[in-house]
């Protein structure tokens, strides 16, 4: 597997909305078999970047490229399955592989393996007779990520996979993925509003600020002057037990004057 | 006696049977995704919308057929097109096309009646007359529902993927709203059926009922449909049995088909209600 080399090259990406700009030349790359966070305090414009790297939003400037990915697997941000939808775990698992296909699925051994395989892959074995409705918001992410995974993709991106989880199932998640990227050597790009929890699995993180982003290995990008350069007011960076806090002091502070490694465009 | 005599040999039941048959598969079939889909209004609106075409075609003397089937398919091209994506606004186009099209309905029957001087066409355009119907109406009913259920084979996969949640089949290339317009038109064809043999207002009960009823009791896609299929056949069937063994319990007049279909289907959905319903979450 040739690893260290990029799979994912956003070069000054920006998307504008004819409201408002949403993303601002947004440049950063994501090496193969690395663990991505790309983590959004605020909403600005998380959902806009992984709807832009799937093809779905064409960027208005700048360049992005995702090297020979033949396919992208997706987890999009909260699934509401209503407990009478009469889909099983596996029924789930099953049309990440083959349900976008024209004709009735006819059962074969090849494909029923393959769908264990799967369910065995996220824990889900116990489940995986149960409708998708009455599943935990936990075990619902499992089945979501082995629909995302069975055809095998490169890149695994996740929106928020991490919002409304209990503290129990957000870490069984978060190891769950990085087991997903280190065994498996499949790229993982997770969004998250708190970068906490994944702390101990990311490689590198992109942090996403006023439609900015600042990236690189956490412990170069999460500090009070990479972070008060990216939201042009001044921000603290405290770390405490392990845990990082980003406290703004607020845009009324006195702006920065001081020009720093990486270019953050005008504060509009 | 269960089946009185003479019933599998009266041609107006033979015609019942076999339509009201093609009507309850092709609403299982599409019952279950308007459910899953949570647009069981919008079938009702397609239906009553479906009645004005129903009305049309009694007055201007072509096949009802046609008329029903037009009428719908127009509505749910501009449901579509309308396009909206909040429910909530969605059930107010809704409700504003079935509006219109009763207020159609309104026009036409008013005209039936005044021109053919008889209210038959209002009880038969709404509430259904399913020993009335013309056999030479079999083959061409029987086509509309073959092609809707063609169409539903086809498209089986991408629309369960959509009814999940969009976005699933979005990621994975599926055109979205050429599901769902197809879909639309899948359940345009089955209020036919079923605006043709129990009438359109009750046409909702045989396309919500059954589907509904499956839906409590099985836990993946196909053993639901399939039930719902099962549900609405043994209704329907069973509707026009009664309907007919009634002419003998009250002596000069029956009782009204329609009536003896959705009272099983309601009967029947009661039931369920009683099975036990895993929905706590595990």
């Amino acid at each position: 597997m040739e690893t260290g080399q990029e799979l994912l090259a956003l070069d000054r990406v920006s998307v504008t909305f004819p409201d408002r700009q949403v993303l601002t030349e947004v440049s950063f790359t994501v090496n193969r078999g690395s663990f991505c966070g790309l983590i959004d305090a605020n909403g600005s414009g998380k959902t806009t970047l992984l709807r832009t790297i799937l093809g779905f939003q064409a960027p208005s400037a700048g360049r992005l490229r995702i090297s020979g990915a033949r396919a992208v697997g997706y987890v999009p941000q909260k699934i509401q399955f209503d407990a009478d939808m009469p889909v099983r775990a596996r029924d789930l698992v099953a049309l990440g592989l083959d349900g976008h296909r024209l004709g009735l699925p006819f059962p074969s051994r090849a494909k029923t393996r393959l769908v264990d395989e799967m369910l065995t892959a996220v824990d889900a074995t116990g489940f995986a007779d149960q409708r998708v409705g009455n599943l935990s918001g936990g075990q619902q992410q499992r089945v979501l990520i082995a629909h995302a995974l069975i055809r095998r993709p490169k890149l695994l991106l996740l929106d928020e996979p991490l919002a409304n989880l209990d503290i129990r199932a957000v870490a069984e998640i978060v190891a769950l993925l990085g087991r997903v990227c280190k065994a498996h050597g499949i790229t993982v790009l997770v969004s998250a509003h708190d970068m906490n929890p994944l702390l101990g699995v990311m490689d590198q993180i992109v942090y996403l600020a006023n439609g900015r982003a600042a990236s690189g290995p956490t412990a170069e990008v999460v500090r009070t002057e990479v972070l008060s350069a990216l939201y042009g007011y001044h921000i603290d960076v405290i770390k405490v037990h392990g845990r990082v806090l980003v406290i703004a002091a607020g845009p009324d502070e006195l702006p920065l004057h001081e020009d720093h490694h990486i270019h953050v465009a005008a504060v509009p | 006696m269960l089946f009185e005599p003479g019933f599998f040999a009266s041609d107006p039941v033979q015609t019942a049977l076999i339509i009201g048959g093609g009507a309850a598969v092709v609403s299982g079939v599409a019952g279950v995704f308007t459910v899953l889909r949570g647009q069981s209004f919008a079938g009702h609106a397609l239906a009553d919308v479906s009645s004005a075409g129903g009305s049309a075609a009694f007055l201007f003397g072509i096949n009802p057929l046609l008329g029903f089937l037009g009428m719908a398919v127009l509505a749910a091209g501009a449901m579509d097109l309308v396009g909206v994506r909040r429910a909530q606004e969605r059930d107010l186009v809704t409700g504003i096309v079935l509006g219109a099209g009763l207020g159609l309905t309104a026009l036409f029957l008013y005209l039936d009646v005044t021109t053919h001087s008889t209210t038959g066409a209002a009880i038969s355009v709404m509430f259904g007359s399913m020993f009335a119907i013309p056999p030479s109406l079999i083959a061409p009913a029987l086509a509309v529902g073959a092609a809707a259920l063609l169409v539903v084979g086809l498209i089986y996969r991408p629309l369960l993927l959509c009814s999940l949640d969009p976005s699933l089949a979005d990621v994975r290339g599926v055109n979205v709203r050429a599901v769902g317009l197809l879909h639309l038109l899948v359940l345009s064809m089955a209020v036919t059926l079923s605006a043709m043999t129990i009438g359109a207002i009750l046409s909702t009960a045989l396309l919500i009922g059954p589907a509904a009823a499956a839906l409590r009791l099985a836990h993946q896609p196909v053993a639901a449909i399939l039930l719902a299929i099962a549900i609405g056949l043994a209704a329907t069937w069973g509707g026009i049995l009664l309907a007919y063994d009634s002419y003998d319990w009250t002596p000069g007049h029956g009782w009204p088909v329609s009536f003896c279909i959705v009272t099983i289907i309601f009967a029947v959905y009661l039931c369920t209600g009683l099975a036990p319903r895993p929905r706590a979450r595990a």
